[in-house]
């Protein structure tokens, strides 16, 4: 196989960045609402009736949505094993949280309304909102995390190993940035959910999704204007010490790394950049508008924008770092030096461009399909199948 | 490295990855026979096609859930425990995994939600082709997971880099087409579809036991009977084409499930039971039948199957050359360190040897330096290749044995269902209902026997399982363990009692239009003799 020589091993790596950045966005985007829609439901919904509407606005789409966490985890293992290798055995203890709740999330979707008992019921939609809840604020506090750089090293062989005991897996990540980026992300899908109810139901179950919205919505602004800030005072950035092959070996240890400088610096570097947190606010901004004036399909595009300017503002500063080591700077994985072989990415790119499109395809003509408000009515009149 | 974290960590994993399989074997067929009623449907447009689909489909979805939730952990587990054999073979691994969700998952988890409320908002045909997506896509998702599974047993199409301490694919077309995904794949997929008919199968012959549902439990046997018997023999023609494969790449694996411990004079006889001994390296109260095994694992009558205590002679000999290559590989890595040009002659070393690596890191459980090892620590090392041979021995047994009763029920079943104008004696619907849990006992074995026998590798002869787990504390792992343990629990009570309340109840869905209909084409439909479907007990 020589084929994959016609793009060279430095493009693949930034393409995948860039592909990676796609899927979690997409994530984000999609699965964000159904997290959103599940963290408000015992909030926005009083009745059974009501939760029954709110539940089966996500019902039919929330199985394909998840599948984009999913197909990232596979990309990750994929085009960037370093990372898929280090940040799940290190952040052990919170990705079993977010598993846990991913599990739940499923079976209380379908099984919440197989039974008549209201207490039932109201245990597995308490489920639900954990399993919205939980994995938006951790997804957060993870990122922080990333941002602050996460404590453990390479061996010459490459092990990883991860500093701190099992306390310090989960206690140690809850750092006061981290949090605050917990709360970014959950008050932001929070809304996101808030301008999918706007769209989706009607009458009281949609005012009170909506005035949620907006105190989420601004709370996620002002969170993120803070973490940004923070960032400017508080947090050292990461920067190589050596002369970077771009198309070197995939071992990290081959390049020195010093952590010095600001994550910031990357905006003196590269100005476009600053388009990201822009879209961020703007997209924010406008969002909570619509969500005042009850405008449904665009203030969910709005918030959908300010979801990709906010995720992508993290990826755009940290480029090249993937996945920085607090306690061995050294041993942090970057996009040159933690992808996959030359030959991997190529191959996979290949597959990816054939079938990402398809997949964006059937999922719109999914959504046109079930286009539409969900209503009591529907929800009566087909009590015996819906959700 | 502590062993118990090991020990845990594949404890874990068996357990999740067994819980996983208790849901997707009746997903991949169910699937399939729900889609198969469906195009009935749309071909005869008879409703009791469509209630049929639709109870059979909200059963699917009790199950289908579970295993959606349960293989969310199987994606991320390989990264939260086996976190070296994450970086070790990612690069090759990692691939088909990703695949599966772009070509597959992403299709039957986008159009499942259609598949349940898409009735009113598509056309017959529009909501046919829906149900088959769904159908293809658990299929496809197979495939993909078992060309993963399959490269472990026999990784081809990879070597190992010294610069990035991994093994690097060299061919996607290999990976992809390896001959013992391939065997693998066609073997799992049958196994889900006789699990499915003989679920279907038992639920029906239930019906016709209580007299209740005769339309639809009749019809449902007659498709999960022919069904059933075709995938049925395919498991077996795929199991024997993977016994054959094995005994090309995996020559230790079928050694040990026929505790075999000697060279025989071809052709090898088969053991059909005895009580395989680890310690004396002999199976007690052995039974053999002549010849049957030398043909079945070579398809010849002259070519010699190796025994255990044979190829644990060859794998000393492999531990030795990969000490070489170890020592070469060290070479090349303090070069590379101290920047320095990197010697021809160790390269040369390492290219001849590095086949064997894997060999040496057997000896990482004895000693930090594997060139440091002793020569009882060698031989330690090569007796460590042997995998524990009775559970091989007996859950192979248990599952061929299953195997062949699930030909003859289907049979059966199928004889009925041909030639005796559908009418099935009582002792038999018993049977149906009774065989219900057999292919999940079945299929469970199958894992154990395909993954018990890959140890002591996770990726056969490349990386041992002692050195593939991540670099956790035992206590984290009893966390998740408990954690899982509990939580899968308590999903599987639910399940199990979801489900059964939804047989109980029966079709809900379609009733009065089935009715409705049955009731005009009266003349068409009533049965020769007007015999009821529950005939007489043979004399």
């Amino acid at each position: 196989m020589i084929m994959h020589e016609l793009i060279n091993y430095e493009t693949l790596r930034v393409l995948w960045w860039g592909l990676l950045g796609v899927l979690l966005i997409a994530f984000a985007l999609t699965d964000g609402f159904d997290m959103g829609v599940g963290a408000l439901l015992p909030f926005v919904a009083k009745t059974d009736l009501e939760r029954r509407v709110v539940i089966n606005t996500v019902g039919p789409v929330w199985e394909g949505n998840q599948v984009w966490f999913i197909l990232g985890g596979g990309a990750i293992f994929a085009a960037w094993p370093p990372l898929y290798a280090v940040a799940f055995s290190g952040l052990y203890l919170a990705m079993f949280m977010i598993l846990a709740a991913l599990i739940v999330r499923p079976v209380a979707f379908k099984y919440r309304s197989k039974r008549e008992d209201p207490k039932w019921r109201t245990r597995w939609d308490w489920a639900l909102f954990a399993g919205g809840a939980v994995p938006a604020l951790l997804f957060g506090v993870a990122v922080g995390n990333v941002l602050l750089g996460v404590p453990f090293r390479l061996t010459q062989d490459l092990l990883s190993i991860y500093e701190g005991g099992m306390i310090m897996k989960l206690v140690g990540l809850l750092r006061p940035f981290a949090l605050l980026a917990g709360v970014v992300s959950f008050s932001m899908l929070l809304m996101h959910g808030a301008a999918w109810l706007t769209l989706k139901t009607e009458g009281l179950v949609q005012q009170r999704a909506r005035s949620i919205g907006v105190k989420a919505g601004m709370i996620a602004a002002a969170g993120y204007a803070l973490a940004g800030l923070w960032l400017a005072v508080g947090v050292d950035g990461y920067s190589f010490v050596n002369e970077v092959a771009l198309d070197g070996p995939s071992n990290p240890l081959f390049n020195e790394v010093a952590r010095e400088g600001s994550w910031l610096s990357a905006y003196a570097e590269r100005p476009w950049i600053a388009l990201a947190p822009i879209m961020g606010f703007v997209g924010i901004a406008l969002a909570v508008l619509g969500l005042k004036a009850g405008r449904e399909v665009s203030t969910l595009l709005w918030s959908k924008m300010g979801i990709l300017g906010i995720v992508s503002s993290v990826g755009l500063t940290m480029f090249p770092f993937i996945l920085p080591s607090s306690i061995d700077p050294t041993s942090s994985l970057t996009v040159w030096d933690a992808s996959s072989s030359h030959l991997t990415l190529f191959v996979m790119l290949i597959c990816t461009a054939i079938f990402l499109p398809l997949i964006l395809m059937y999922t719109a003509w999914v959504y046109r399909v079930l286009w539409g408000k969900v209503t009591e009515e529907d929800v009566n009149e087909n009590a015996e199948t819906l959700y | 490295m502590e062993i118990g974290l090991v020990e845990l960590s594949r404890l874990q994993f068996g357990m999740t990855a067994l819980y996983h399989f208790l849901f997707v074997p009746l997903t991949l067929g169910l699937s399939i026979l729900v889609a198969i009623m469906e195009t009935v449907y749309v071909m005869t447009n008879r409703p009791i096609w469509r209630q049929m689909t639709k109870f059979w489909g909200t059963l699917f979805g009790i199950n289908f859930v579970l295993g959606v939730a349960t293989g969310i952990t199987m994606e991320f587990q390989f990264g939260m425990n086996w976190s070296y054999y994450s970086h070790y073979v990612g690069d090759i691994f990692g691939a088909p995994l990703a695949m599966e969700g772009l070509m597959a998952f992403f299709m039957e988890a986008t159009f499942v939600g259609l598949f349940f409320f898409g009735w009113d908002k598509l056309s017959k045909v529009g909501h046919l082709v829906i149900t088959w997506l769904v159908a293809i896509g658990s299929n496809f998702s197979a495939l993909w997971i078992l060309i993963a599974n399959g490269w472990m047993a026999n990784p081809v199409g990879a070597e190992f880099n010294p610069e990035t301490m991994r093994m690097e694919m060299t061919s996607f077309f290999e990976v992809v087409f390896n001959e013992v995904a391939q065997a693998k794949f066609v073997h799992t997929v049958s196994a889900g579809y006789v699990t499915a008919s003989l679920f279907v199968l038992g639920v029906s012959a239930f019906y016709l036991l209580k007299g209740r549902h005769t339309d639809l439990a009749r019809r449902s046997i007659a498709v999960a009977s022919a069904f059933g018997l075709a995938s049925a023999l395919s498991v077996v023609v795929l199991g024997d084409e993977s016994g054959y494969s094995a005994s090309q790449t995996q020559k230790m694996k079928l050694a040990s499930i026929e505790a075999m411990w000697e060279t025989e004079a071809a052709p090898a006889s088969f053991t059909l039971v005895g009580l395989p001994n680890m310690e004396d390296r002999e199976t007690h109260y052995a039974i053999h039948i002549p010849w049957v095994m030398g043909l079945i694992g070579t398809r010849s009558f002259d070519t010699e199957i190796a025994g255990i205590n044979e190829l644990v002679a060859e794998n000393e000999g492999r531990v030795r050359m990969g000490i070489i290559a170890y020592d070469a590989l060290m070479e090349i890595r303090e070069a590379r360190a101290a920047g320095e040009e990197i010697p021809s002659q160790a390269k040369f070393r390492f290219e001849q040897n590095s086949d064997d690596l894997g060999y040496a890191f057997l000896l990482k459980r004895y000693v930090e330096d594997p060139r440091d090892a002793t020569e009882a620590q060698i031989a330690q090392a090569a007796d460590d290749t042997i995998p524990y041979v009775p559970t091989l021995f007996w859950a192979f047994r248990i599952m061929v044995g299953l195997g062949m009763s699930f030909i003859l029920i289907t049979a059966y079943f199928f004889w009925r269902t041909s030639f005796r104008r559908m009418t099935y004696p009582k002792w038999s619907l018993y049977a149906a209902v009774g065989f219900i849990p057999l292919p999940w006992i079945a299929a469970e074995m199958g894992w154990l026997v395909a993954e018990v026998g890959r140890q002591p590798w996770t990726v056969d002869g490349m990386l041992p399982t002692a050195l593939s787990a991540s670099y956790l504390t035992v206590g984290d792992l009893l966390f998740t363990l408990f954690g899982f343990a509990l939580f899968y629990t308590v999903l599987f009570v639910i399940e199990v009692k979801l489900m059964i309340k939804y047989i109980k109840i029966g079709p809900t869905q379609d009733v009065d239009s089935t009715i409705a209909w049955q009731e005009r084409h009266v003349g068409r439909l009533s049965t020769r003799r007007n015999q009821s479907p529950l005939a007489e007990p043979a004399e």
